[in-house]
């Protein structure tokens, strides 16, 4: 669903929100089980078990669970569990590694992380090796915490079936430069700004003046537009069964016209996301605006340094309405050597408490929860970023995280996403005719779906 | 010139098995047997690492088999192979290959063996410039990439101002171009391997009797004609060895092209303008789970080598012939 992944998966740096919380240690959250017949039903306590007990995470990119230090914090709730970290830097290569372990059956941490680019490939290929989050104790309790798409994701269509509890999660809004714009003598006010951005249209009309006015680029790739558009249609790149769809859906066919027409239109710097003409260019004036999931700030601070403190802001608005573009879930493998220490650790760092400090720590934060209890907690809300200009981030992506709109996920849309944007960039650099670079794209798609 | 990655090409090591066959016949002591012991850690390496990911290779390629779904695999006999025949990314790739193998392979062994005649000399500091040339292929190919991307780069990179400013030309992209983007990745492969193809030349034309050369001196002969009537007849043999050698390293060319795209996916390039058999072959496996196919084309390009490979020989055994 999103090519973060690719080059420097999830945040390098840590996040804006500069905010209140340390670690608000949790006491062992909810769970005392005392629940009928789960599958982590247990004499053996809150902790899985009473023994002193190793659980590895496998983990891509940066989680921030041990930077924000929530393995000490599990420590001081559960003596006896050390959590040890098994991690590849590049979510792509991890998927590989896990269908590897998954295909022969060893190997497998006790708690894999599954990511938004693969949840759908977990779910209906290997639902059956994962342990379902339907019949742990407090299920039903736990189901009710979570916003309801982000259970649906990770779940059969039967509904029966659940791979894994939600971590994190990429409401989008626009990140700018409104240092940029004021030299440029337009407006720079968030509110000013979201009025001004509410359609896709407008967003490129705004382009076309800015980039008449300054002769530069306004937003970062035609990727950035397409990929978040996309989401915004009924359908992305499946249909309601989940089969590919591509050159049906009207998620798809808006977003290519917008991005085509943004390339076109020459308001597009032409770099490849993720690539590191793309990653120099923060730090420079090549572009004003990017599409901006939360993860994307961390990125954004990464890449642009301390140097860019205060020159970017976040504009409270998605033109073409809210979406999003990444998220994780953690999942217990049935053949994980310590099942039940994994599921209550899984279960105790998707709540509340932690997934508030994912986003508010000043160490690794930024993770917007996907748990809406906390989402909606004080300390989320009211977080604001001091690098992004003081900008309310936690009312901006509250905001956007409860109206999402989620089409219908696949098999293939980390490939798919990344031939149609590879295409993108034919247009923008190239001068390749959109219908051309389309129908390229098609014959590459009909490779990947086979 | 690179080795190819896990997606299962055999093709490097068949290479190695012959020479262990022919044993003398002459002896009847008891280290005969224990000499089959001896070598028997190299085959069975060979038969766990080589020949069973070889032939397993093989029985895949009959496949329909994603890496998610590994227990259910269909078998679809020749389809893949014919799906492969029909594919213009495989066609693509497939001149990509050749046309990269040749702007590489001609220009690399050309320089080395210039190179080697010139170091075979007496001259002030030959050690020094015998380790220089062989810097290159002891460097880190990523990180040689990165530099050659930097060189090549449209806007801030240094070819095209000099291009531009030296030569008064217009600037080059040398990233999204095809021939371009060609001559580049063909730039780092010949950077890299002229070094060592010209210190196996200059292994080969030690042993070539220096009174042959004196012999020649004597009667007049300038250096290019020593070069022409002494070296080249007596390194034949050492020739063929590396145009060999070169040949089975551009059908496999994979490491230059990938490091060369600038997302670090195996596209080699946006439209595929440098996309070599290899990278195909990862992209196929890898990026789009399908196994079957991409073990396809890991022995389509065996029978291209072999082919390739014979080919040479060929060629080689009829210009022996000839002279």
């Amino acid at each position: 669903m999103h090519t973060r992944s690719r080059a420097t998966a999830r945040m390098t740096s840590g996040i804006a929100a500069a905010c209140v919380g340390l670690l608000a240690v949790a006491g062992c959250s909810s769970d005392s089980s005392s629940a009928s017949s789960p599958s982590d039903a247990a004499s053996s306590g809150p902790c899985g078990t009473t023994k002193p007990t190793t659980v590895t995470m496998g983990l891509f990119g940066t989680f921030g669970f041990k930077e924000n230090g929530l393995y000490d914090a599990y420590k001081k709730v559960c003596p006896n569990i050390t959590v040890k970290e098994d991690v590849v830097e590049q979510s792509a290569d991890y998927w590989t590694r896990l269908k590897t372990r998954l295909a022969s059956g060893s190997g497998l941490d006790d708690v894999q992380a599954i990511e938004i680019g693969f949840v759908a490939d977990v779910v209906q290929n290997h639902a059956s090796q994962f342990v379902n989050f339907n019949d742990v104790s407090d299920a039903a309790k736990i189901k009710s915490e979570f916003y309801p798409w982000k259970w649906q994701q990770a779940t059969s269509a039967d509904g029966k079936d659940t791979v894994g509890l939600g971590t994190d999660t990429g409401p989008e809004a626009i990140c700018y430069r409104s240092d940029l714009l004021k030299q440029a003598g337009m407006s720079s006010n968030p509110a000013d700004l979201a009025k001004q951005w509410s359609s896709w249209q407008d967003f490129i009309d705004f382009g076309k003046q800015y980039k008449a006015k300054t002769g530069h680029a306004f937003v970062d790739s035609a990727a950035s537009i397409f990929s978040t558009a996309v989401y915004q249609g009924n359908e992305a790149y499946n249909n309601a069964e989940g089969q590919p769809d591509v050159d049906k859906s009207d998620g798809v066919e808006n977003a290519w016209s917008y991005a085509t027409q943004a390339a076109q239109d020459g308001i597009t710097a032409g770099l490849s996301q993720f690539s590191d003409p793309w990653n120099k260019a923060f730090s420079g004036g090549a572009f004003a605006a990017i599409a901006c999931p939360t993860w994307m700030m961390g990125y954004i601070q990464g890449q642009a340094g301390p140097a860019g403190a205060g020159k970017w802001s976040v504009a409270p608005v998605l033109p073409g309405g809210a979406t999003n573009w990444g998220g994780s879930w953690l999942g217990v493998p049935t053949a994980a050597k310590n099942k039940p220490a994994a599921i209550a650790l899984v279960k105790w760092l998707s709540a509340k408490d932690q997934q508030v400090t994912m986003w508010t720590s000043k160490a690794q934060g930024g993770h917007f929860p996907s748990n809406r209890l906390a989402a909606e907690d004080p300390r989320v809300k009211d977080a604001t970023s001091a690098y992004f200009s003081n900008a309310p981030v936690g009312k901006i992506f509250g905001a956007i995280a409860a109206e999402m709109k989620f089409p219908p996920i696949g098999l293939y849309d980390t490939q798919i996403q990344n031939t149609l944007t590879t295409q993108l960039t034919n247009v923008e650099t190239k001068g390749t005719s959109p219908d051309q670079a389309f129908g390229d794209a098609m014959d590459q798609i009909a490779q990947i779906t086979g | 010139v690179t080795t190819t990655t896990a997606a299962g090409t055999p093709a490097a090591e068949p290479v190695g098995t012959v020479a262990a066959s022919a044993g003398p016949k002459r002896l009847r002591r008891p280290g005969r047997r224990s000499g089959y012991a001896y070598i028997a850690p190299f085959f069975v390496v060979f038969l766990a690492f080589s020949l069973y990911p070889w032939l397993d290779t093989a029985w895949v390629s009959l496949h329909d088999v994603r890496l998610t779904t590994y227990q259910h695999q269909t078998w679809i006999g020749l389809d893949n192979y014919r799906n492969l025949l029909s594919n213009k990314f495989f066609w693509n790739a497939f001149r990509n290959t050749v046309t990269i193998g040749i702007i590489s392979t001609v220009p690399q062994l050309c320089l080395a063996l210039g190179i080697a005649h010139l170091l075979n000399y007496r001259l002030r500091g030959r050690t020094f410039f015998r380790v220089a040339m062989l810097m290159p292929y002891a460097t880190s190919l990523a990180a040689a990439t990165v530099i050659f991307l930097e060189l090549f780069d449209k806007n801030q990179g240094i070819v095209n101002w000099a291009l531009q400013h030296l030569f008064h030309l217009p600037a080059v992209d040398w990233q999204g171009s095809k021939w371009p983007s060609q001559v580049a990745v063909s730039a780092i492969v010949t950077w890299r391997w002229t070094g060592y193809n010209a210190l196996i030349y200059l292994a080969g034309m030690q042993s070539i009797d220096m009174s042959l050369y004196e012999a020649a001196a004597i009667d007049g002969a300038s250096r290019w004609r020593q070069f022409l009537y002494v070296t080249l007849p007596g390194l034949r043999p050492t020739i063929v060895f590396t145009i060999v050698i070169s040949t089975i390293g551009a059908t496999q060319l994979f490491g230059e092209p990938l490091l060369y795209d600038p997302t670090g996916q195996p596209n080699g390039g946006t439209s595929n303008q440098y996309q070599t058999l290899g990278l195909l072959m990862y992209q196929q496996g890898w990026s789009y789970d399908r196994l079957g196919l991409a073990s396809a084309t890991a022995w389509t390009m065996f029978v291209i080598i072999v082919l390739a490979v014979l080919l040479n020989l060929y060629l080689a055994r009829r210009r022996a012939r000839a002279s």
